[in-house]
């Protein structure tokens, strides 16, 4: 975890990221400290309190979701570039279709949002150098060397990080729609992009569960049930964070009305935001 | 419908992307400003009478009824669903299906709730096209259903003018695709993101789109399952 690192990502697509934190310094300290109480794996999350806490209520401008958005797909992208490409590790046939068929709707989604910033007069971001491994997490960034070093190797890990990705992308895209409120035809295609990465995370989960293995905790549903990861890995516990909560807008839903509704159900049934910086703070483990 | 008030969100601060749309955009409002304020009129004079059928009303407000309305259509076909299983169903079907159900019923009633004294009355529904003794029937009819309210919350997100409801229904929409995804993969593994299959809803496969459609078209496909008449014409229309 490198926080020079997260705050270069965050500059990508906010500018004014230095002015939202109270300084470079103070941000590196604060950072020091969180790193000394907190586990590796709580980093993420706590560093996303953090940069929420700079943000406040400020909004992102079009521009920096649509651009934020991008590297999200260009993850993705590569990613399921990288797993079709790879032989003797994923099962011909069903599997083998499903990772195309998402490997070319992410790939779709990125020619889409490039045409959509340059469109709008901005300039597409680069494509970030990845290490899938998740090297930037621990290990070293670039080094391959990471938590999930394995990840093009072993089909249970491979399947676990695809499911990591795209509940990633649920909850990134919803935490996003609320800054595109003022333009109808972006917030329309954002939303249309969100649902192909849930229909993605509702496959993956079915595809998990069918197959089973090692990595596999609990019953993976195509929903998210309370906070679980059903991944045997804390490192990816911040993409599940928070997707616990059973009290929407202030109405309880677990046995709503008398209807018997359990906690698990409850919070099946509602899928939770995530803010910009806590979902880059998870991405960048993987960006070098 | 209020136009003016749809105006004055498309003239607010709009953003770069939005300026070459303008003009096309305000071209075509003002077409539809005339026919839509003769339907607005005919609809508020005929408010009161009974032939005008379920009024979901305007505004954000208008949008989350007819949201309320669409959830429950899917939760009464759940209800019927898991209170009469088609024959030969699974224990992993019925698992799915009973999780869905749950996640429907929680969706109705939290809208419930939360519109209070705003929310239409309970709609009837007409489940008469559908035979709940056949897999084949039940998961078809799911399928639509799921499709259709993934494409109609899609949609309606444009509607919307305050940012705590649009992301609620964020919340519900990507649910209902996981269970569209679902439902799609029991009856044909690997086609949870058929978006060739969905252009009648509004999605783009070259672009990586689910389907978008607003209310009107989702309430002309929903209407064969509604017996009550459901009257949108106060609806936002951008």
């Amino acid at each position: 975890m490198n926080l020079q690192h997260i705050i270069t990502e965050l500059e990508k697509v906010d500018p004014e990221v230095y002015d939202r934190l109270d300084s470079r310094r103070g941000a590196m300290q604060r950072f020091a400290f969180a790193g000394k109480v907190l586990a590796a794996a709580a980093v993420p999350f706590a560093l996303g309190s953090m940069f929420n806490k700079a943000y406040g209520r400020n909004t992102a401008t079009i521009l920096e979701v649509l651009n934020y958005a991008l590297t999200l797909e260009y993850l993705e992208a590569e990613f399921y570039t990288k797993v079709v490409a790879t032989t003797g590790v994923i099962p011909a046939g069903a599997a083998l279709g499903a990772f195309t068929v998402i490997r070319d709707h992410e790939n779709a989604h990125v020619t889409f949002l490039k045409a959509a910033i340059t469109g709008s007069g901005g300039t597409p971001v680069a494509k970030p150098t990845f290490d899938f491994s998740g090297g930037s997490y621990v290990g070293g960034p670039g080094t391959g060397n990471g938590p999930f070093k394995d990840v093009f190797v072993n089909y249970d890990l491979m399947l676990a990080v695809a499911q990591t990705f795209e509940d990633t992308g649920v909850r990134a895209y919803k935490g996003a729609a609320g800054d595109l409120i003022s333009n109808n035809d972006v917030l329309t295609a954002a939303l249309q992009i969100h649902s192909v990465e849930a229909r993605h995370a509702s496959h993956i989960r079915q595809m998990r569960k069918a197959r089973g293995g090692s990595l596999v905790v609990g019953d993976v549903k195509p929903w998210i049930t309370l906070n679980q990861s059903n991944i045997a890995s804390a490192a990816v516990q911040p993409t599940y964070n928070g997707e616990e909560v059973t009290n929407q807008a202030g109405v309880e839903i677990v046995n709503i009305n008398g209807k018997v509704i359990s906690p698990a159900a409850a919070s099946e049934a509602f899928d939770e935001p995530l803010t910009m910086p806590q979902v880059l703070a998870i991405v960048d483990g993987f960006i070098v | 419908m209020d136009p003016q008030s749809a105006v004055e969100k498309n003239g607010n601060e709009v953003p770069v992307l939005d300026q070459k749309m303008h003009r096309r955009k305000f071209l075509m409002f003002s077409g539809v400003t005339a026919s839509a304020a003769a339907i607005s009129i005919v609809g508020c004079k005929k408010k009161d009478k009974n032939d005008d059928g379920v009024n979901l009303g305007s505004g954000d407000i208008g949008v989350l009824n007819y949201a309320y309305a669409l959830e429950q259509l899917e939760a009464a076909f759940y209800t019927q669903v898991m209170a009469s299983p088609y024959a030969g169903i699974t224990a992993s079907e019925s698992a799915y299906l009973t999780d869905i159900r749950d996640h429907e019923i929680a969706h109705r009633e939290f809208f419930k709730n939360a519109l209070g004294s705003n929310k239409i009355q309970d709609l009837e529904v007409n489940f008469s096209s559908i035979d709940f003794t056949k897999r084949d029937s039940v998961l078809n009819t799911a399928k639509a259903f799921e499709d259709l309210g993934v494409a109609a919350y899609n949609g309606a997100g444009k509607l919307i003018t305050n940012p705590a409801y649009l992301l609620l229904a964020g919340k519900i929409v990507s649910v209902e695709a996981r269970h569209a995804a679902l439902i799609r993969d029991i009856l044909s593994n690997g086609s949870f993101a058929d978006l060739t299959s969905l252009a009648p809803l509004g999605s783009n496969n070259t672009n990586g789109l689910d389907g978008a459609l607003m209310p009107k078209d989702v309430l002309a496909i929903a209407g064969t399952y509604i017996k009550t008449k459901v009257n949108a014409n106060n609806l936002p229309t951008s």
